[in-house]
This record gives C-alpha cells, sequence and structure tokens, in this order.
C-alpha cells in the first residue's frame, strides 16, 4: 500500500477493483465502512462476481474477468476527453511534459522493438529525448507531440465507451457511471482510494493492470495524499515481508536487484543502480543504492566482505533468467532439479497445473517439507482417490517432513500490507516436535558447513563465509535476527558535513538507512527496515494508539517501513509552494519558520528542500516525478495496453483484430510444452476464475474444524441463465473442465454471476474457490488448479489464475 | 443459573413474584444489514464463546452454511439475492438468531418451570437444566429459532451472551464483528445508533430504510437496520408483521385461566364440602387394620 489501512477512513470514494476486500480482508474492511459512516464515502466495486464487498456497496459494475486494462484505460479516456484532471498535480508531478524518443511507436497492437521469435521486446527505443545537459527535454505546454501527455491521450483514445464494452461486457451506462463518480475525485479537496489485490497480479498481464490504476489516480492527484493511493492488500501474512526481504528469486533485500550474468563488474552493477538524477534539482534517492547493497553484504559475510573483493560481489548469483515459481516448475520437469526445499509453501495446490507440478515433484529425488501442516505437496505421492490419483509405486521422490511453528507460536515481526512491521507474541507452545523455521533453516545450514569445511566443494566460500554470530549458533532468535536487518554501526558513523561529529558510535544500532555507508563501516540486512531496533529500542514493538491528529497517523504504533513513514509520496499532498491541497487532510506541509517539512506523518523529501528549489516529489525516481510512461521499466509495454487472457472467449482482441500476435499479451513468457495445454473456446467456452472466501485461509483452514464448520464442502458459482442452459440446480453436483483436467464440486446457482455481452456474444462466466484439497478435516475436494493455465505475468511471472477457460456439465 | 447479578423479570409456569428492588436497563444488540460482509465470524466467535461445534456438514447450493439453526449453532447467516429495484442486484444477508422478544412467546408457552427466563435486562435465556423437552417454546417463537438437541432432547438458542453481559462485556458476536455491523448497548442508544444508520442510508438512496423493532411480540432487544423496511420477508423471510402464535395465546390467554378457574373451582367445591359435611370421620376398624 502507498498509504494504510487506517488512512482509508480518510476517503471519498472506494473503488474495489481486482480484489475483493470485504471478503478477504474482512478485519481492514473495516476501515471502508467507517469513511462510508464518517465522510459519506461512497463504495465502487467493478468485479466480474457480485462479492460480498458489492453487498455493502453504492455501486457496482459487472466485468469480464481478464479484460481490466481496457475498464481503466476506458477511464483514463474518459479524464483526458473530459478534462477531469488535477492539472496543477500532473504538470508538476508527473512526467506529462517529458519528451519521448521519436522512435518509440505503437502500432497494431504491438509496441517499438518486438522480436516475435523470442517473445521480448528491445527497449531501446522506449525512453526520453536527453538534451546535451544530460537532463529529459520537456514541453511544460505540453503541446508538443512527443511529449507524454500527447502520446498517452492518442493512445487512450482508442478506448472509447463503446470499445469498453465491447471488450470488458460491462454495460455502458454503467462504465459511465464509474467514469463519473471517480472524475469528481479530480477536484483538490477530493480524494479515491484504489484496494485491490490478487484479482490484478494473477493475469498475464497483472503488473500492468495495477499500473493503469496508478495512472488513473495520478492524473486525478490521488497519489500521496491521506485517503488515497494504490493500495495493495496483501493477504498472507507475512508475504509483505517476504517481498520486502527479497524472497524473490531475483532480488535482494529491500528491492535491491541482483545482477544479471552479463553484470560481472562491480561498479557497473552499483552505478546502473544508482540512478542519477534525469532533471535538475532532483534527489533521486536510488542514487544511494551502494549503500545498500554494501551494508546489506556487511550483514551477511561481515568481516569476509571487504572493499578489495568489492564485499564479496562474485558470490552473488549471476542471473541467466529469473527463477520464478513457473520456471522452477518447468526445470523440475526437464528433469533438471534433484531437491526442492518447501518451506510454508504448497506448490501442488498454490502453483497452476497440477498435473505438470506433480510430474515435476515426480521427478525430484527428494522433496522437504518444512510446515506446520501436512500439505497436498508432502503427500503428494499419496493416492487420495479421485482427489490425488497417483501411484505410489511409480514415484520414487524421498520426502522429508519437518514440522515447523505456525505464526502464533514464536516471537517476531510481521509486515502488513500497510508496511507496518508489527512485533508479535507467541500465544502457545508449538506441539509435538515443531520447531521455528530459523531452527531449522539453522540446523541445515551448520550441517551443510561441517560438509563443505570436511568436504570442500566446488563453490564453499559463500557458505564458509556466512556471518553467523548468534549466540545460541542452532537458534538465531528473533530479537537477533530483528537487530540484524534493522542494521548497525561496525565503526562510527560520523557526520559527512562534519566528520568530528559522531553520528552512532561503533557497535549501536542505526537510528535509519540515512546513516549507512558504503565504506563497509555499517552492516544492515534490510535498509528499508533501518531503524527499526534502534538504541531506543524494538519500535515494532509500540503499541500506542495516540493519534494526535485526528487522521489515523499513529506513529508511535509499530514501525512503518520506511523510517516510519505512514503514506508514501506524501510531499505530493501539498502544491508546488508547499502547502497542502487539502488543509482538513494535512500530512506535511512546509514550515517557513523552521524551514523544515513537518506534519502528521514522517515527510517523504528532503526534509530542508524548500518548494523554491523545485524538488519534485517522487525522489526514487531520478525524474522525481511519477511515470506515466514507463520507459524500460516494464518489458510489456511502456504504456498499459489490453490484452486478451491466455486463454479468452474472444478468438481475437478486438483492439486488432488482425493481428493475432497482439491477442495475448506479446511479452508474456510461455515454455514451448505448454502451448498445447492452452484450451480454445470452442471446447471450453466459459470464462473461469478462482478466488477466495472469507471462511477460509488459502489451504489452511480446512485443517480447523471451525472453519470446516462455516464452509465445509468444495463448490463452484455459476449463473442462473447458464445453469438453466445446463439443466443444473443450485447443489447439484458438477464436473468442471479445462484443457489441463477437471474438477467435481457441488453448484451455487446464483445472480451475482451475471451474464455479460463480450464482443457481441453472450459470455458466462464460472467462479471457483480455491480452498479445498485432499488433507485436512473440511471435505475433500480438488484442488482448483488442476484446471489453472501455466503462464505468467510478463513481469513478474505471478501465474494467470484469474482468467481461463472452462466447461462445465452435470454429473 | 442465572448469575445474581441479572434479576429476572419474567419465569415460565411460574407465580412466584420476580425481584423488583434493582433497576435495570434494558439492553439491544443492533445488526446493521447494510454493514454486513456475510463473513460468519460471529458464527465462529458464537461457537467458541460458547463452546459449540456443529457438524462439518455439506454445500446445498447456497453460503448459508451450516444451513440451519440447530443445538450447536446458534446464529447462522442467511444469503438472499434479491433485486428490489429492477437491474439492481442486492445481496442481503442477515444474521438470524434469537430476536430476544419483550414479549417472549417461548416463555409464555413454556410449561415448565424456570426453563425460560427473562431478564429484566430484556435477555430471554433458556435454562436447559429445567427444560423438559416438550418443544411448546418453538410452537411459541414467531421468529422459529429454538432447536432440540439430539443429546439431551433439551431446547438451545442464542443467549444474547447473558453471562459476557452480566459482566459487562458485549456478547462474542458484537466483538468479532469487523464492520461494526453487529453493535450493542442500551436499547435507548441502539434506536438513536439505528436513526443515524437510516438517515445514512436514506441519503444512499433507499427511502424505506428502518428499524426493525416489531411491536406484535413487544419489541425485540435484537433489532435490524433493513435498507428496505418495508419488506422485511426479503430478508431470507423475516416476519413482517410478527406476533405469538394464537395456539399459545390459546393455552395462555384463554385455557390457562380456565384451567386455573377449574382448578380454584375444585378448591372452592371441597371447601364448601368441608364446610357443609365436616372433616372425614375415619372407621374405627379400618384405623386399627
Amino acid at each position: 500500500m502507498t498509504n494504510h489501512w487506517v488512512d482509508i477512513k480518510n476517503t471519498d470514494l472506494v473503488l474495489i477493483m481486482g480484489g475483493n476486500a470485504a471478503e478477504a480482508h474482512p478485519c481492514g474492511f473495516k476501515w471502508v465502512t467507517e469513511a462510508k459512516a464518517h465522510r459519506k464515502a461512497r463504495l465502487i466495486v467493478v468485479d466480474p462476481r457480485f462479492t460480498r464487498s458489492a453487498a455493502v456497496s453504492d455501486f457496482y459494475a459487472p466485468i469480464r474477468a481478464g479484460s481490466d486494462i481496457a475498464f481503466l484505460a476506458g477511464v483514463i479516456n474518459y479524464l483526458l476527453t473530459h478534462d477531469r484532471i488535477h492539472h496543477e498535480y500532473v504538470k508538476n508531478y508527473t512526467d506529462m511534459s517529458f519528451l519521448v524518443k521519436d522512435e518509440y511507436a505503437f502500432a497494431n497492437g504491438l509496441f517499438s522493438g518486438y522480436d516475435a521469435e523470442k517473445r521480448k521486446y528491445d527497449k531501446s527505443t522506449w525512453g526520453y529525448q536527453i538534451g546535451d545537459d544530460g537532463y529529459v527535454k520537456t514541453d511544460p505546454t505540453l503541446q508538443d507531440p512527443r511529449c507524454v501527455y500527447q502520446l498517452m491521450k492518442a493512445h487512450y483514445s482508442r478506448y472509447t465507451p463503446e470499445m469498453v464494452s465491447t471488450i470488458c461486457g460491462t454495460p455502458q451506462d454503467a462504465f459511465l457511471k464509474v467514469c463519473a463518480m471517480i472524475a469528481g475525485t479530480a477536484a483538490a479537496d477530493k480524494t479515491m482510494t484504489i484496494m485491490y489485490a490478487l484479482g490484478w497480479t494473477q493475469h498475464s498481464q497483472g503488473s500492468q493492470m495495477i499500473r493503469t490504476g496508478a495512472m488513473v489516480q495520478l492524473l486525478l492527484g490521488n497519489i500521496g495524499v491521506a485517503g488515497g493511493g494504490m493500495n495493495a492488500l496483501r493477504g498472507h501474512s507475512n508475504i509483505q515481508g517476504l517481498t520486502d526481504l527479497g524472497l524473490l528469486s531475483n532480488l535482494l533485500p529491500g528491492y535491491m536487484t541482483l545482477p544479471g550474468e552479463a553484470e560481472q563488474d562491480y561498479q557497473a552493477y552499483i552505478d546502473k543502480r544508482a540512478t542519477k538524477p534525469l532533471r535538475p534539482g532532483q534527489l533521486s534517492y536510488w542514487s544511494n543504492y551502494g549503500k545498500f547493497h554494501v551494508s546489506t553484504m556487511k550483514a551477511w559475510f561481515g568481516d569476509a566482505a571487504t572493499a578489495d573483493n568489492h564485499w564479496c560481489y562474485d558470490w552473488l548469483p549471476k542471473l541467466d533468467k529469473t527463477y520464478d515459481i513457473l520456471q522452477v516448475f518447468e526445470n523440475m520437469n526437464n528433469g533438471q532439479v534433484n531437491g526442492y526445499v518447501c518451506q510454508g509453501f504448497n506448490p501442488l495446490a498454490s502453483a497452476p497445473c497440477k498435473v505438470k507440478v506433480s510430474g515435476a515433484l515426480s521427478k525430484l529425488k527428494f522433496l522437504v517439507s518444512i510446515d506446520p501442516l501436512a500439505t497436498e505437496t508432502a503427500e503428494f505421492w499419496q493416492n487420495h482417490g479421485e482427489y490425488n490419483d497417483v501411484d505410489p509405486a511409480k514415484i520414487q521422490t524421498e520426502v522429508f517432513r519437518l514440522p515447523s511453528t505456525c505464526f502464533a507460536e514464536e516471537d517476531g515481526s510481521l509486515v502488513n500490507s500497510g508496511r507496518w512491521l508489527q512485533w508479535h507474541w507467541k500465544g502457545a507452545e508449538p506441539p509435538g516436535e515443531a520447531r521455528s523455521d530459523q531452527e531449522i533453516m539453522a540446523g541445515i545450514f551448520l550441517r551443510m558447513r561441517e560438509l563443505y569445511k570436511k568436504e570442500g566443494g566446488a563453490f564453499p566460500d559463500p557458505i564458509l563465509n556466512l556471518a553467523w554470530k548468534y549466540k545460541v549458533p542452532s537458534y538465531p532468535s528473533p530479537e537477533e535476527l530483528a537487530r540484524e536487518f534493522s542494521g548497525k554501526a561496525l565503526a562510527d558513523v560520523t557526520d559527512p558535513k562534519d566528520p568530528a561529529k559522531v553520528l552512532v558510535k561503533a557497535g549501536e544500532q542505526l537510528n535509519g538507512f540515512a546513516e549507512l555507508r558504503d565504506d563497509g563501516s555499517t552492516a544492515c540486512g534490510c535498509w528499508i527496515f533501518s531503524g527499526c531496533w534502534s538504541e531506543k529500542g524494538n519500535l515494532m514493538a509500540r503499541r500506542d494508539n495516540a493519534d494526535p491528529f485526528g487522521i489515523g497517523q499513529t506513529l508511535n504504533w509499530s514501525f512503518a517501513w520506511p523510517a516510519n513513514r505512514r503514506i508514501l509520496y506524501n510531499r505530493a499532498s501539498c502544491d508546488p509552494s508547499g502547502k497542502p491541497y487539502d488543509p482538513t487532510r494535512k500530512l506535511i506541509a512546509w514550515d517557513a519558520g523552521t524551514r523544515k517539512w513537518s506534519g502528521s506523518d514522517v515527510p517523504d523529501f528532503k526534509i530542508d528542500s524548500a518548494p523554491e528549489e523545485g524538488m519534485n516529489p517522487f525522489i526514487m525516481n531520478p525524474e522525481g516525478v511519477a511515470r506515466f510512461f514507463a520507459v524500460d521499466k516494464m518489458n510489456d509495454g511502456p504504456f498499459p495496453e489490453h490484452y486478451e487472457p491466455f486463454e479468452s472467449p474472444l478468438a481475437a482482441n478486438p483492439l486488432f483484430p488482425n493481428n493475432p500476435q497482439a491477442r495475448a499479451c506479446p511479452a508474456a513468457r510461455v515454455f514451448k510444452g505448454d502451448w498445447a495445454s492452452f484450451g480454445k473456446p470452442d471446447k471450453f467456452p466459459f470464462v473461469a476464475t478462482t478466488y477466495r472466501l472469507t471462511e477460509h485461509f488459502h489451504y489452511w483452514t480446512k485443517h480447523v474444524r471451525l472453519d470446516a464448520i462455516i464452509q465445509p464442502e468444495q463448490f463452484v458459482e455459476i449463473g442462473e441463465e447458464l445453469a438453466k442452459e445446463k439443466g443444473i440446480k443450485a447443489g447439484d453436483h458438477v464436473r468442471v473442465k479445462s484443457n489441463r483436467g477437471f474438477i467435481v464440486a457441488v453448484a451455487v446457482v446464483t445472480k451475482r454471476l451475471m451474464t455479460l455481452t463480450v464482443g457481441g456474444r453472450k459470455t458466462h462466466t464460472v467462479g471457483i474457490p480455491i480452498h479445498w484439497g485432499f488433507t485436512g478435516v473440511a471435505k475433500n475436494g480438488y484442488l482448483t488448479n488442476t484446471l489453472t493455465p501455466f503462464v505468467g505475468d510478463a513481469n513478474t511471472q505471478t501465474p494467470e489464475f484469474k482468467a481461463f477457460l472452462v466447461d462445465v456439465e452435470k454429473v | 443459573m442465572a448469575l445474581q447479578s441479572l434479576d429476572i423479570a419474567a419465569r415460565s409456569a411460574t407465580t412466584t413474584p420476580s425481584p423488583q428492588a434493582r433497576g435495570a436497563i434494558p439492553v439491544a444488540k443492533l445488526i446493521d444489514i447494510s454493514k454486513c460482509i456475510g463473513c460468519k465470524a460471529c458464527q465462529v466467535a458464537c461457537m467458541e464463546w460458547n463452546d459449540l461445534r456443529d457438524e462439518i456438514g455439506t454445500t446445498a447450493g447456497t453460503y448459508d452454511n451450516p444451513r440451519d439453526l440447530t443445538d450447536q449453532s446458534w446464529t447462522v447467516m442467511r444469503f438472499s439475492e434479491v433485486e428490489v429495484q429492477e437491474g439492481r442486484l442486492e445481496w442481503l444477508i442477515r444474521k438470524d438468531g434469537c430476536m430476544h422478544c419483550a414479549d417472549p412467546g417461548c416463555l409464555k408457552a413454556c410449561p415448565s418451570p424456570g426453563a425460560i427466563v427473562k431478564y429484566a435486562n430484556g435477555i430471554v435465556d433458556f435454562h436447559e437444566e429445567n427444560c423438559i423437552g416438550c418443544g411448546y417454546c418453538l410452537t411459541g417463537c414467531p421468529f422459529n429459532i429454538p432447536r432440540f438437541s439430539k443429546k439431551d432432547h433439551k431446547a438451545y438458542k442464542c443467549t444474547l451472551c447473558s453471562d459476557r453481559v452480566a459482566v459487562g462485556l458485549e456478547p462474542a458476536c458484537v466483538k468479532t464483528c469487523p464492520t461494526g455491523a453487529i453493535v450493542f448497548g442500551s436499547k435507548e442508544d441502539m434506536i438513536h445508533h439505528a436513526e443515524g444508520r437510516i438517515a445514512d442510508l436514506q441519503e444512499r438512496g433507499y427511502s424505506k430504510a428502518a428499524l426493525y423493532d416489531p411491536a406484535g411480540v413487544g419489541g425485540t432487544h435484537v433489532m435490524y437496520v433493513l435498507q428496505h423496511g418495508d419488506q422485511p420477508e426479503l430478508y431470507a423471510g423475516l416476519p413482517n408483521d410478527p406476533g405469538i402464535s394464537p395456539l399459545v395465546s390459546l393455552w395462555k390467554g384463554i385455557t390457562k385461566p380456565l384451567m386455573s378457574a377449574g382448578i380454584g373451582l375444585a378448591v372452592l367445591a371441597g371447601f364448601f364440602h368441608f364446610v357443609s359435611a365436616g372433616p372425614k370421620e375415619v372407621e374405627e376398624e379400618e384405623e386399627r387394620s
């Protein structure tokens, strides 16, 4: 979230799209009800299903699963053509005036630089025109045909209400009503929040869906303000912490990135990431990349990391490609993986295309499952009748189960969607032989280190030199780990302006990432968390809910990254002169007396940079402003463009009916063998989408009796019209088939799944909740991911769970 | 047994007068259906607080689970898909359970002394140790609430967490409700709160929004805010104008006084007989034998 849960109460309009907050985030959803109760806020829900969120909404608009970009692009077109944008904001705080290279083009559904063979773009034309001064050229009048504003206007002019309705199936009047409600928040004293979750991320174009939402918010001036923002609702505790700590295969902690195989040179690696300002007077905070990176390496390798060995840069893997979950299972399926450790992960249930995942696991020599529960993955080799019909005699994989504690059985910190690191204390002792994850990992590490010491090996250095200074080596405590990721001074850290002034003494905990150095004098496991455990103690454990300004900014409750800042980009809540756009929702303001920024939040800005200096609010971007034009940051285009899901009821993309290359996302990765696994609408005519229910949490709570009581048995949802066509009544058992397999479940027949007219054809949607499987106390069921396709988002490789094709028949 | 902090205002099949020395503030639970997301956290909280565990059942093609109230499920969500206005779908989710009537038909119907009580604060409670399992309470209930246990053939229902309320806590469902759709307090405060909610709903276009506090049962201590106050039956058949079954009225209203009169007459006749004929004299032979 750019903002945080409590801040939602400050909004005037809530758009829930690509998520279902009432269903999946009921506790956080209370802030929507607060906004409705105390600000007369309105709630819009746009979703393929009339959801629990829709049940308490002021307006609901149906949409075909997978067509969200078309809808939002239509909103952009509406805002631009009706001139309902926050002019001062977009002119000053976004790239609208920036000039784009002449070579950049978009034609017939493809951006310039497309290589059809590799399904990849050469992104070199997706950039700015750079002047002789080294800065981006701009046209503040916004008249130049190559400025972002003009390019964007032209790009989105195609998304007329008619086209939106054709692609999305949303009735035009409903779409226009949503547009009008959204446009109302272009006023400086009105704001909208967008709440989304996996309903946007789990598409072959998930990242671009989110970008389109962010573009709408930027046009309205709703980023950086109280009650605004792009708010990703994280479902899994602790998934925010997972990404923050860099547990994705191509990341380092704090959203630093691993080098690619071409980046063998340390300085070049740093220079590429330590971006210099692209406009005069801008901060470009990533210019500090080297400090963050070196401090991480010092935390990992301690004394072994020196300036001479480039802080052990050679020990970092250099990626030939990303090793996301789809890539790993592809490799496993090809017999290229011997062993796999599943730590708190149930891929047989959570990864797409169960038959492929099951086959891949069968090719392993060993599988380790570290989990509090008996997962389907740990039992993938067992025959569970129709729900897991495998022959154990043919599976040679050796499975080790290491029972771990669950979150309630351990101390530690969890990061919530609002970026708050909240310390928690164990509520119960773990059962049986369960051990904490860090104890299990320590045990594996120490034994491996012993083996490397004794036997050597191809590449022992990073294992032998890993810093491991925990009091009890076999049990690094949560407190020790927290202090490590917060960071400490290894030598005295002095003020760069006054070297005689010591800011932090050697051995002390750091106050924040501003104190990080690239000379090896600081160690910090995750720079964005820096300061969460300072010499003041464990700030994550704070529980003071005082709200001195009355807008939900409880700065002494836990610790928010970065720097305890609650609302990102909050400088953008003020006009260029430093006055809040809405004084009733003031976050920060320029104080001419103290010559500092201050207010109810920690300023996301250089604290003493006066407005007249012209520094812009988006300090993490070298441009200083927010980007509508993504330059080369996205793999599938600098402007979001609608493409069909890989499995779609339409034979062609209505925007480019004659270009088969532009039907589905041209830059999404598809493994060779998987093309044949995609179904076609002649055999699988219905749009399917998978989702979660309030009553359950992933595949965990089917192990809990109370949850099993309130939602005991697997079901699928189908609309009344489709049910009538197929002769299905509520309570009947139905078989839902995709090209990859089938499931059988009880039918819920509902008005809430509407039949839409898409591309002139009636389109039915089948809704498939995910929670059942073959372990647990709830009624056994089929793993829903038996049905889903093995394709991911072009940028994140998040699988396309939200839009694919099925057929339905009564059993 | 009732906690001594709860004065009993009425007790089934009992003529002993109720205590009156202490005052009590009538309480109420207000369920705002326009805020309810049907998450069933209240169902879980109810089971946890009251040590209930229903069967792991099956799905009947709706979101309603467990499908109905049982001796183990004292509250369930009832989901209704309606189109009050052409083309505008609504998903009305009503938390069903005991309404805690001011004039409780169950208590009126109950023939077993002290099996059903009404506290001075308005909560209607079943004391199962006195329940004889006759089922009259179900006949008496206009909302079809009490359910009988297969284990002990006694009637169970929501207690409005009388044990929690007695010590100053809100009912478990209220405490757990994430959206504030369920609130608890004095009935007066709850009516006031409802007025604010109704004004908000009317401003959002629900011109018939209203409080459900039906007069036919003397008002209730569980009330609803309904978006469509003129059509309570839309909410999974919530009675439009609930009242106590005529059978109960017959039993309590006419039959019972008649029977009481009958008993009274018999006693009176006996008295007259005694006065006119004197005490029964015992034969001496009989006494000896």
